[in-house]
């Protein structure tokens, strides 16, 4: 701090300390602590608010554990989006290999601008796209149908919907960093395994994978979050009965008319995030200074 | 080259083949759409070429006021952010290592929590206050999140930043405020442009945090999912198509110019 006033001066540093403040404080730690405070307290008529039924408790988060159809969907988004991390890895990693150790440069550029295209379109619009796709008179089906793979229109929307516009809409989040982590593999590594006789399989899964480590946990991570907590995705591709957990929280605010119980789900899904990104950080021993590139 | 070279090579570009397939179809699917008479957006079966969508969209009043609510909205975003994002970044920088690895981890906290998260945790805390969902809100949630892509931008350029200058300009007699304005802004300028121009697509295409804390409100992402719920026609497929082209444009342009810069740095440098 002593730092920042040597080198800013009095003036200077007071304003950028004062946003800086205003930010941590009002606007990321407070609603978080009111957030924690809501999810702890029951919902009461606005006359018993601060009366003695007013005491914090762990109902609210309880409820979620006793409620069947809440926790089985609760559990559905954390395997689901497990699946759509390792699906999105899968898709990702042998363009991610081949750019970062085969490709010549100006192909790179020209894959890296190509990738990044329908990442500047927004979430809600890719997932429209796949609203059109999945469609059950549109193009899938009809390609399907012609193709004679199918012979009456399937439904699309529910689960596999929701997957398949997940694992397209976060490509980008996955392939970035593994390609960055192969980048940096120096190729006569590769070529001394080959020599030395190992498969194809075993470079990848004993040398490539190991050295990328960092990256490919760092795109599961962001991976998994964003599907946990996506809603655009389940609200326009899912079907009655494929709901997500977002969808669950959304209507206790909104159709429920519980926002104690909203937050304290909301916590819930806030917790799981934080302890699958700080666990898989850990275990694969990347800093959170490297996760932020 | 032996049998199985040759299998593995054919499976790489069929792989390949099918990766680029898996992003442009849809794509592309969504644009031609936009020209089908259809009334449901789509290319299966094509009923005839037609324009009307575009003039349908032209006059669909609610989508302008969308559209209007999101420049509003990331107009406000980018204000906050900007200098917000860098003080924090100068902060940082001039912290010791073990402070700054904590501020550090706080400050791109946003960042590792789900938007959906950032947007009920400001509604409850401003309901508190009296204060309910809407342009306001909307601008309070996605800044405090677009805040620390705004940060990480100016401290990689920071990073680069050669201090000696800032005391050569002391040592000359200018102020600090006069060295931090002269000197470290114009530096940073480039990192602030590009953080804006982020700022602002974040701003325009965030769903997840917007839904929770829009009240009344209906910038241009709540509108569009809200049309494939009440009854969605080509006409949002031609908002999509004009969408798509601004950002292509935008991509390339960006791309351009930061090969430009990074060309002429590389010049300088040698």
């Amino acid at each position: 701090m002593a730092e920042l006033y040597r080198r800013f001066g009095g003036g200077l540093s007071t304003i950028f300390v004062a946003l800086v403040l205003m930010w941590l404080a009002g606007m990321v730690l407070a609603p978080n602590i009111m957030m924690v405070d809501y999810a702890l307290r029951p919902n009461l008529p606005p006359a018993q608010i601060g009366g003695p039924n007013d005491v914090y408790s762990l109902d609210n988060v309880m409820y979620l554990a006793n409620e069947a159809v809440h926790r089985s969907i609760f559990f559905k988004t954390i395997w689901a989006s497990a699946f759509v991390a390792f699906a999105t890895f899968v898709v990702c990693y042998p363009l991610a290999y081949w750019l970062a150790q085969h490709a010549t440069p100006s192909q790179t550029a020209i894959a890296l601008l190509a990738l990044t295209i329908p990442f500047w379109i927004n979430e809600v619009l890719r997932t429209l796209a796949w609203y059109i796709i999945l469609a059950f008179r549109g193009p899938l089906n009809a390609l399907l149908l012609s193709l004679g793979i199918i012979d009456e229109p399937m439904r699309w929307y529910g689960n596999g919907g929701v997957l398949a516009g997940m694992i397209y809409a976060y490509i980008l989040f996955m392939l970035f960093p593994i390609y960055n982590a192969i980048e940096s593999l120096e190729k006569a590594q590769i070529e001394a395994a080959r020599d030395l006789g190992a498969s194809t399989w075993r470079i990848h899964w004993r040398v490539v994978m190991p050295h990328a480590k960092a990256g490919i946990a760092t795109g599961c991570v962001f991976t998994f979050m964003l599907a946990a907590g996506s809603y655009v995705a389940p609200a326009l591709l899912g079907a009655p009965g494929s709901r997500w957990f977002t969808e669950i929280i959304y209507n206790w605010f909104f159709e429920g008319g519980d926002w104690n119980r909203g937050a304290a789900y909301a916590l819930v899904l806030l917790v799981l995030c934080l302890v699958v990104v700080l666990v898989t950080l850990k275990l694969a021993r990347v800093n959170l200074t490297d996760v932020a590139k | 080259m032996t049998a199985t070279d040759r299998i593995a090579r054919f499976l790489f570009a069929f792989y390949m083949v099918a990766f680029f397939v898996y992003l442009f179809a849809p794509l592309v699917i969504m644009g031609a759409a936009t020209f089908n008479t259809s009334r449901f957006p789509t290319v299966t079966p094509w009923q005839g070429t037609t324009l009307q969508w575009f003039n349908e969209l032209w006059n669909d009043r609610a989508m302008w006021q969308s559209v209007w609510t999101s420049m509003v909205i990331a107009f406000f975003v980018v204000l906050i952010a900007l200098p917000v994002g860098t003080a924090a970044a100068l902060i940082l920088t001039s912290l010791h290592a073990r402070a700054r690895g904590f501020l550090y981890a706080l400050m791109v906290s946003p960042l590792l929590t789900p938007g959906v998260v950032i947007g009920i945790a400001t509604l409850v805390l401003w309901r508190q206050l009296g204060v309910g969902g809407g342009v306001f809100l909307i601008v309070v949630a996605q800044a405090s999140f677009i805040i620390c892509y705004v940060m990480l931008m100016v401290a990689a350029r920071l990073q680069r930043f050669d201090r000696t200058q800032e005391e050569a300009a002391l040592g000359l007699g200018a102020s600090k405020v006069m060295v931090f304005r002269r000197i470290l802004l114009p530096f940073l300028k480039p990192a602030l442009i590009a953080a804006a121009f982020l700022a602002i697509l974040q701003s325009v295409e965030n769903y997840n945090t917007t839904l929770f804390v829009r009240g009344f409100d209906t910038p241009l992402t709540v509108f569009i999912a809200t049309k494939v719920r009440t009854g969605l026609t080509p006409a949002v497929n031609a908002l999509a198509l004009i969408m798509i082209a601004i950002t292509v444009i935008g991509a390339i342009a960006y791309e351009v110019a930061r090969r430009r810069q990074a060309a002429a740095a590389a010049q300088r440098a040698a």
